[in-house]
């Protein structure tokens, strides 16, 4: 009796230990407290180091916005758009309108953000009929649209551009540490988002539709619904940016915010990086500006280099370096997906015995 | 009479975007491939004809002749060594390639000419025109014309008469059933690639004739000719003569109004054919 019981307890204790579920690991406790002790440094860096480090990390922020809102576009809901400079120029356009009307200019950039999204509204009743590669193009049509006709509004300074002024009373050292904070602030909110999204039961939804539409669809996604909110956010997070660049120039000129080079950009650095990976425009980005920097003497040959670089990845490597460096080494910076636990200790061949 | 003459002028033009939308509807047509670099390929050739002509001085129908055949065998290697290995690696793969070909050649062709503007000087043939009452046709536009027509007859005529182009049409209906039957897709598809590249030199060189360009010219040009195919419906060589018209007719009207529409009500009209008649004005199923 005594020696039965305890074998019942073993078995229900030991179904209960077999498996538990988990979306963490171990490695990803260990690489998120990294991620946190990077950010606590760049928070601090303004005080550290010279301000032309801390400028040319700005573009390294906004690169990191844009890759991450392209990646949740195309790396999630299927959705290769070459077109959302339109969401960069407006933002930076919606932070200077704004600050012209009297807000305070960074506080308008959660405003560019939210403009960005509803223009995005209209626009993607139209770039929506469009499937795949036509879509792409489609988009970067729209976003040329979006470019003419900016340039047609003399309010916003023509075809030649404009300047913000409304930020020129603030000391220059104190503006730049601010301008890095916010740059720093929207890059991180970018990838939460993205972090957080796809944990939820819409991320859930669109990995079902990336990886079969179809069936997806049959289970009761609502697909066009889950693309359009993807498309909303991505566009936010665009403006957001753009905001952010126009904050750092303190000018904007049409023909360079509205420019298919952003597209490049994103593209390039989310293939490169690992597209369909959080970590992926992350390590994309640093890639790209390592490269920048590096070749910087060179005119124009770091974009041959990019160019070369994403070719050779999109075509031998479709996961990208980070797809390599999953693959390899197992490790998540950002866990969305869950991991099935078994206890190293379960005997294998002991659930037979007690069957028989 | 102004708006007489701008309606000629925007139909001839229309020949012109129609030549070279020809390759980007052919290698959708067939390989669902939409070449971003196709512009920029443009580009190429208008740099390729000026350095021919002002190097060595060579008449300018002869570098036509030289670099369309060129450029049909650099497609067909194109479409062998790098563009077959990306269809291989799924749809996002081929827009990166294409995409990032578009980069690389806009970078080269900007170290090695600089960003400055140039024109190919085509002689009394380029700037020539004769009159019919009060409207000038210029000798280019008319040529242009014509051999758009002439080059999508020839295409049609290929594709319909021919064991290889039926294997063409069999490849864009059905690419698993056209294998199974016997055609070899690698080949199939360089073909196709040759077709798009030849065509696009041709149209390169007589734009370089037509208007300036420079190293950053082409994505404009590859929305021009993207318009034209979608406009004039997906999969239709006809279509996309239609459609490249429509759009020289849009922008030539444009121009009259006011030379800032130019662009503008070429993009506007694409978007209104995408709002209301998604399928193209003629849409089709050869090729």
């Amino acid at each position: 009796m005594n020696s039965l019981a305890s074998i019942t307890d073993a078995v229900s204790s030991r179904a209960a230990a077999a498996v538990s579920v988990e979306r963490s690991s171990r490695s990803a406790r260990i690489g998120s407290g990294a991620l946190g002790l990077v950010v606590v440094v760049l928070a601090v860096l303004p005080f550290v180091v010279f301000s032309s480090i801390t400028d040319s990390l700005v573009n390294l922020f906004i690169l990191i916005a844009l890759a991450s809102m392209w990646n949740l576009l195309a790396g999630f809901a299927g959705l290769v758009s070459v077109g959302q400079q339109a969401y960069f120029g407006l933002g930076a356009y919606s932070v200077l309108v704004f600050a012209e009307q009297g807000v305070q200019a960074y506080l308008a950039i959660p405003l560019a953000a939210l403009t960005a999204a509803i223009f995005a509204i209209p626009t993607s009743w139209l770039a929506f009929r469009l499937r795949g590669d036509y879509f792409a193009i489609g988009t970067w049509v729209i976003a040329e649209v979006y470019r003419l006709v900016t340039t047609r509004i003399d309010s916003l300074g023509g075809a030649s551009g404009k300047s913000l002024t409304t930020l020129s009373g603030i000391d220059p050292v104190f503006r730049g540490a601010l301008t890095y904070w916010v740059a720093l602030a929207v890059a991180l909110a970018t990838v939460l988002v993205c972090y957080l999204l796809l944990r939820s039961r819409l991320g859930l939804s669109l990995m079902a539709v990336r990886d079969e539409e179809t069936a997806a669809n049959a289970v009761g996604i609502n697909v066009p619904r889950a693309k359009r909110y993807v498309y909303l956010i991505s566009a936010a997070g665009c403006g957001a940016a753009g905001g952010v660049l126009l904050v750092a120039s303190l000018s904007v000129n049409p023909d360079a915010v509205y420019s298919v080079q952003w597209s490049a950009y994103m593209i390039f650095i989310v293939v490169i990086g690992g597209i369909g990976y959080i970590e992926g425009p992350l390590l994309g980005a640093v890639i790209f500006f390592a490269l920048q920097q590096a070749l910087s003497d060179y005119g124009s040959y770091y974009l041959i280099i990019l160019g070369i670089l994403g070719i050779a990845v999109a075509v031998w490597l479709p996961s990208g370096l980070w797809g390599l460096i999953a693959d390899r080494t197992r490790i998540t910076l950002f866990p969305i997906g869950y991991h099935l636990n078994r206890p190293e200790t379960a005997p294998s061949n002991g659930d037979g015995e007690h069957r028989g | 009479v102004e708006w007489t003459n701008a309606i000629i002028q925007g139909v001839l033009l229309g020949g012109l975007y129609a030549l070279f939308a020809t390759g980007l509807s052919i290698m959708f047509g067939v390989m669902r491939v939409v070449n971003l670099a196709h512009g920029d390929l443009a580009v190429v050739a208008s740099f390729l004809a000026l350095a021919m002509v002002s190097g060595t001085g060579l008449p300018l129908w002869f570098v036509v002749c030289v670099t369309a055949p060129l450029f049909a065998v650099i497609g067909y290697l194109t479409q062998r060594v790098l563009l077959q290995r990306s269809l291989r690696a799924g749809p996002m793969s081929t827009l990166v390639v294409t995409f990032g070909l578009s980069i690389i050649i806009q970078n080269v062709l900007l170290e090695k000419y600089s960003a400055d503007t140039r024109t190919l000087d085509g002689g009394d043939f380029a700037t020539g025109s004769f009159t019919i009452g009060d409207i000038a046709i210029p000798y280019l536009s008319l040529t242009t014309f014509l051999l758009a027509v002439v080059v999508i007859v020839a295409i049609q005529l290929f594709l319909s008469r021919t064991g290889l182009g039926r294997m063409l049409r069999a490849s864009s209906d059905d690419q698993d059933t056209a294998t199974l039957v016997g055609g070899d897709s690698r080949h199939i598809y360089g073909i196709a690639t040759a077709i798009a590249f030849g065509t696009v030199a041709l149209a390169g060189i007589m734009m370089a004739m037509r208007s300036s360009f420079d190293p950053s010219t082409g994505p404009s040009r590859l929305l021009f000719a993207f318009e034209a195919v979608v406009i004039g419906g997906l999969g239709s060589l006809w279509g996309t003569l239609l459609g490249g018209m429509v759009l020289g007719l849009t922008q030539s009207i444009g121009a009259q109004i006011d030379p800032a529409l130019t662009i503008l009500g070429g993009h506007l009209v694409f978007l209104a054919v995408l709002a209301f008649r998604p399928q193209g004005l003629l849409p089709g199923r050869t090729a």
